[in-house]
């Protein structure tokens, strides 16, 4: 028996979750309805061929509120799912860390958001062939895109982590996401900042996705920016350890 | 080896096992044995590192379940309760899944997975998604994943459960096959199978050791052990049991039917060791009784279970009467004061 090697490891899982997704209708339902809300959104309510602008803005503005409700949808299974197939023990006893398997199953969860992120790529050849758009930070939009669900993921990666039903666990993590962009939403910071200081508002105001997303939205991709979404996801992830090694020892 | 040293293990302040200590060596087929909600699963969990013991730790070869879980887990091969596999994989894929998590790669990982397969019947049904299968199928395919790195350690939690009794058969067959160079640790709450299986029985209850032997030495417990039963046709009733226990060593005598003239009896010896199956029949045929048939039991493993296991219910529960006895008997003396208080006052 050879050692076993934690790329390995890891790359097994990432590989088995997946071909999982791909094997059940969870992906294909899960990108039908996502283009369709991106394209109805970007279309339908933003106006994107009316506007007359050669950027993907009108795109990218609607992402935090609809990875909102899909990313949780995506991640609800994660551990619910091995908890209640009992494969959950299957897994823990095969010779991989709890980091391992984390780590798996995030990259893959993350993935497959991102390959259904790149199927919107019909839109950056509309708007080339209409226009002279700046493909930059088009890039930009999707890499902020990309991180962002991340976060949303690893949110959701963790409230799974936390119970046993797929309901419980995707309204919690529909919960602490809205927290996270409300923080940043206009209407709110107009409020708190009717009667907060402003030291008080801005911090409020640097917790939330909308903030971080929306520079990197314009085409400026600042570091604090990725700093900020990679440790949402660290965080996140690691609380999801702690999580799951505590409910193993009770 | 497997040493299992004083695991404990409380689920709030429920105590679902407490302090189990043994150790298996090479070769054995140890046989855990349990009412439902004894501990057996809750123990081989701890022993395969899923739940954390609250105390105690297991080694496994030389590594401790507790401190050095990884390698300790290489050497394991455990298939879990419920056999669980995962639904959408079909069954090659699970068990390349498997394989590659246990450090196999290339053409090595490529046969093992074939020899698995192989071994295990599941040839028919390689390319199935494991949703497909049958029950029986399911039992195989995770047993599959617990043999595919050929382990030291083997760990079953109820393998035959749910199979049908050729199904049963070749899984026992095939753990047997396995044992010389392995410890197996199998539980199961099906006696025939510890019969036909295990070299060695642990009888757990309420989260306890009570019974650590072999199936045979397990049996010998049994009331009826050495008993004699005879069939006996024509002749009293009565006349049969005087002769019966006129033979020496005889220390009573049971009807069990007497209908049409034949009889039916159980004689108990005075000495479970000693047979006194030669002399009764000597005696009977002197007699000029007409024995039909002879049986010398061996005992009842389902008596000798039921016997253990609810002893130790009982046992559990007298320290628990005596306390709340001696509360009583505390109290009776106030009582008597409140009382006499009472008569003072009026």
């Amino acid at each position: 028996m050879s050692q076993a090697n934690p790329i390995i490891n890891v790359s097994a899982i990432f590989k088995r979750e997946l071909t999982g997704y791909f094997g059940s209708p969870v992906a294909y339902v899960f990108i039908v309805i996502f283009l369709l809300l991106a394209g109805f959104f970007t279309f339908s309510i933003s106006h994107f061929f009316e506007m007359g602008q050669a950027d993907l803005r009108s795109f990218f503005q609607w992402h935090p509120w609809i990875f909102l409700f899909l990313v949780p949808s995506v991640a609800m299974r994660l551990w619910a799912e091995e908890r209640r197939l009992g494969t959950l023990e299957l897994l823990l006893t095969l010779p991989v860390t709890l980091t391992q398997v984390i780590l798996g199953k995030f990259l893959a969860a993350w993935i497959f958001l991102g390959i259904s992120l790149l199927l919107t790529f019909p839109l950056i050849i509309t708007t080339t062939y209409l226009g002279n758009p700046d493909l930059g930070a088009i890039f930009c939009g999707y890499f902020g895109s990309f991180l962002m669900a991340g976060a949303y993921l690893s949110i959701g990666i963790m409230t799974s982590s936390l119970t046993r039903s797929q309901v419980i666990s995707f309204i919690l993590a529909v919960v602490i996401c809205l927290f996270f962009i409300l923080a940043g939403f206009t209407p709110i910071t107009h409020v708190l900042s009717g009667w907060a200081p402003l030291w008080m508002t801005e911090i409020v105001s640097q917790l939330s996705f909308l903030t971080h997303f929306a520079s990197i939205e314009r085409g400026v991709l600042d570091f604090r920016d990725i700093l900020y979404f990679v440790s949402v996801i660290f965080f996140m992830l690691y609380a999801n350890a702690v999580v799951l090694e505590n409910r193993r020892t009770s | 080896m497997i040493e299992v040293r004083s695991l404990t293990k409380y689920f709030g302040t429920q105590k679902a096992v407490d302090e189990i200590s043994f150790v298996v060596e090479k070769g054995e087929i140890l046989g855990f044995l349990g009412p439902n909600a004894a501990g057996k699963s809750t123990t081989m969990r701890m022993i395969t590192g899923f739940i954390p013991p609250s105390g105690g730790t297991a080694v496994i070869g030389g590594s401790d379940i507790t401190t050095d879980s990884l390698s300790a887990r290489q050497k394991i091969g455990y298939l879990p309760e419920n056999a669980p596999a995962y639904p959408d994989m079909t069954v090659y894929s699970f068990l390349d899944f498997c394989a590659q998590i246990r450090g196999f790669a290339g053409i090595d990982r490529k046969s093992k997975i074939e020899e698995t397969i192989e071994r295990c019947f599941l040839t028919t049904v390689r390319h199935q998604t494991i949703n497909t299968l049958s029950k029986g199928y399911k039992q195989r395919v995770c047993f599959a994943q617990s043999i595919i790195h050929d382990p030291e350690y083997l760990i079953l939690d109820e393998p035959t459960d749910g199979l049908d009794p050729n199904q049963k058969h070749e899984v026992r067959l095939m753990i047997r096959n396995m044992a010389a160079e392995k410890v197996i640790i199998l539980s199961t709450h099906i006696l025939d199978e510890m019969d036909a299986v295990c070299t060695r029985a642990i009888v757990i209850a309420d989260g306890r050791i009570v019974a650590d032997q072999t199936p045979d030495d397990l049996r010998k417990k049994s009331s009826v052990h050495g008993a004699v039963t005879l069939a006996i046709a024509g002749g009293e009733t009565q006349s049969i049991i005087a002769c019966l226990k006129s033979v020496p060593g005889v220390k009573s005598v049971e009807i069990l039917s007497s209908n049409d003239g034949n009889t039916r009896v159980r004689v108990f010896p005075e000495n479970k060791e000693q047979s006194i199956a030669e002399s009764l029949l000597a005696e009977l045929i002197q007699k000029q009784y007409m024995v039909q048939s002879t049986f010398v039991e061996q005992g009842h493993l389902d008596e000798v279970f039921r016997m253990i296991t609810t002893e130790s219910a009982i046992e559990k529960d007298i320290p628990l009467k005596k306390a709340q006895l001696s509360d009583r008997l505390r109290a009776l003396p106030e009582l008597r004061s409140q009382q006499s208080q009472k008569s003072e006052e009026i």
